[in-house]
């Protein structure tokens, strides 16, 4: 017996001559929620298929529940279970028709699979819904009911593909709760974002993936270390002193600082956060007047910055 | 944060996850029917789609009988009892393209792959919405039937003749469905799959023995006329509805029921299995 949830070695997945995952190694531990953090046509989607046994791996090996996902695939579905853009429920049918059907697919008698889709619609405060159909739904309900249906019986190990984008900072707290009670419960949470607060909020261990690859991975401490432990953003009330004030904020801080396209604006990252004050104490000392600072997390493009000394690039998802 | 955004949400769900019972896999008759109940559920919901079921055919059968009718038989009345087994089969092999369209629905909304990360015996939801299609065939059927009668035809072959007539129409469309299974897994959006099955209907459907006789055509035509399946089943429909059964056109319909299936089911699962 194993003592990863997910284990893979050089997965791989291509489409056409597209290398869409390129030799992914992953080793999940069993409990607990795991990020998989990137952005849009990084690989995330198309790894969580192959793992949830919906896309057959043209490379490598993935070990899900100690079982393999081309071999065994049978056994790993009845342990896993799938939510996301690409695993929806019927936007035709009712709430409770969608959780009765999969109930009744799951082996329930029919009044065991009302009951238990009473239960779940109560449960993810949809009882007023349950009536509507699923397409009339909001963004957060939408993404309620999709996970309620894949609990209708509790999976060892959730695929959660990105479920909090579009969603509304209430709708995400929501889902960030259901979350938490997952992995209380005992549940391994396989979790995709492009969010790097997300991950930091709810997982135990991230892989950062970028063109296929796995190009990062550790808890998020670890991962924010590697990147400096936050970012300046200065904005100078003066465009005209900006390539002053970065000169003062370089030789204050001990780091290399990026010109934002808004000429006002400066971006740095920041090793030891407790040199902040004094550095923006020199600026004002030399008369640079700032309309704005804020010391935060490195963003997501901030990260990717770090590990790849590239911005974040937009290339389309990769079709799946 | 003082404010409560969830009302409890976590703790609900977490009470929710640790209850219930943990059932049996569904066996496959049961799956199946779940998938069946879910096309019906679809119909209910949907209603618009059975818009061609229902309208489609009561248009057609109006416009031909009295446009064409004088022009072909003498009188519209004259003309119902060679249109009425035509139309039929025409509006029912028409409608089988939709088994294309809901698949290729599912696989694009996302439904295929929910449906597939489940412990379930994968091909009940074909089977499903096959037995789904099969409720949607009857009501056009009966549909043609009705309206038929209200305008005067009185088949010979009496009611057995048109059970008969419809049971093997069925049979013939539900191995017909699985071509379109193929085609939906194939092709990548609904609209190519409208587009793709016009192509291929029209002409089987109009390029037969539905409106007019063979013998009126060219010859050239009329050879092609002869060899298309449609023809066949019409042959064998009108036959049934006119009490005088066409034993070799019967047959030939079941056989190529047969082929079809044998051909385009092997192939729909294995598409089906090794989809992406």
């Amino acid at each position: 017996m194993t003592s990863y949830a997910i284990e893979t070695h050089g997965l791989a997945r291509a489409f056409g001559s597209t290398r869409a995952v390129d030799g992914v190694d992953l080793q999940v531990p069993v409990g607990g929620v795991y990020g998989v953090l990137g952005p849009n046509g990084a690989g995330k989607t198309t790894t969580i298929r192959m793992l949830a046994t919906l896309l057959k791996p043209t490379g490598g090996t993935a070990v899900v529940l100690g079982h393999d996902v081309v071999a065994e695939a049978a056994t790993v579905r009845a342990k896993v279970a799938m939510t996301g853009q690409f695993a929806s429920l019927d936007e035709d049918l009712t709430g409770t028709e969608n959780l009765v059907m999969l109930g009744r697919l799951y082996g329930f008698s029919w009044a065991q699979a009302r009951e238990r889709s009473a239960e779940l619609l109560e449960a993810f405060d949809l009882t007023e819904a349950a009536g509507r159909q699923v397409k009339k739904y909001s963004g957060g309900m939408r993404r309620r009911i999709d996970i309620a249906g894949s609990i209708v019986v509790r999976p060892e190990l959730m695929f959660l593909d990105e479920p909090t984008t579009g969603l509304d900072p209430r709708s995400r707290n929501q889902v960030w709760d259901i979350v938490r009670a997952l992995v209380s419960a005992g549940t391994t949470v396989l979790l995709t974002t492009q969010y790097l607060d997300e991950a930091d909020q709810l997982a135990d261990r991230i892989a950062v993936i970028d063109r296929g690859k796995v190009i990062a991975e550790g808890t998020s401490g670890e991962l924010k270390a590697s990147v400096g432990s936050g970012a300046l953003h200065v904005r100078v009330a003066d465009p005209a002193l900006r390539d002053e004030a970065i000169r003062l904020l370089e030789s204050a801080l001990s780091g290399e600082a990026d010109r934002g396209s808004d000429p006002a604006s400066i971006t740095m990252r920041v090793a030891d956060p407790a040199g902040v004050p004094a550095a923006l104490a020199r600026l004002r000392d030399h008369g640079i007047a700032t309309t704005e600072f804020s010391l935060g997390q490195p963003s997501l493009d901030e990260v990717f910055l770090a590990l790849t000394g590239e911005h974040v690039h937009d290339d389309q998802e990769v079709p799946a | 944060m003082t404010i409560d955004t969830n009302g409890g949400m976590d703790t609900k769900v977490a009470a929710a996850l640790g209850s219930g019972p943990r059932p049996q896999p569904a066996s496959a008759v049961s799956s199946s029917l779940t998938f069946g109940w879910r096309a019906l559920l679809k119909i209910k919901h949907v209603p618009e789609q059975l818009f061609d079921v229902t309208m489609f055919p009561i248009m057609f059968t109006l416009m031909f009988t009295f446009i064409f009718g004088g022009a072909i038989a003498g009188s519209p009345k004259e003309y119902l009892p060679y249109l009425a087994p035509g139309i039929l089969v025409q509006t029912v092999v028409m409608i089988t393209m939709y088994t294309a369209m809901t698949i290729n629905n599912d696989i694009e909304k996302g439904v295929f792959d929910r449906i597939r990360s489940l412990p379930v015996w994968r091909p009940s939801l074909l089977v499903g919405s096959l037995l789904g299609d099969t409720l949607r065939y009857t009501m056009a059927s009966s549909i043609i039937i009705v309206v038929t009668l209200l305008l005067g035809y009185r088949p010979a072959g009496g009611v057995s003749g048109v059970v008969a007539a419809i049971a093997l129409l069925l049979v013939f469309c539900f191995s017909v469905s699985w071509i379109w299974t193929l085609l939906g897994f194939k092709l990548r959006t609904p609209n190519a799959v409208m587009g793709v099955s016009m192509m291929v209907l029209f002409p089987l459907t109009f390029l037969s023995n539905v409106f007019v006789a063979p013998s009126t055509m060219p010859d050239v035509l009329e050879s092609v006329v002869k060899v298309n399946p449609v023809t066949v089943l019409v042959d064998a429909a009108r036959s049934l509805m006119d009490g005088t059964p066409d034993g070799g056109a019967i047959v030939t319909v079941l056989i190529m029921s047969g082929v079809l299936v044998a051909v385009f089911g092997p192939l729909t699962m294995r598409v089906f299995a090794n989809k992406t």
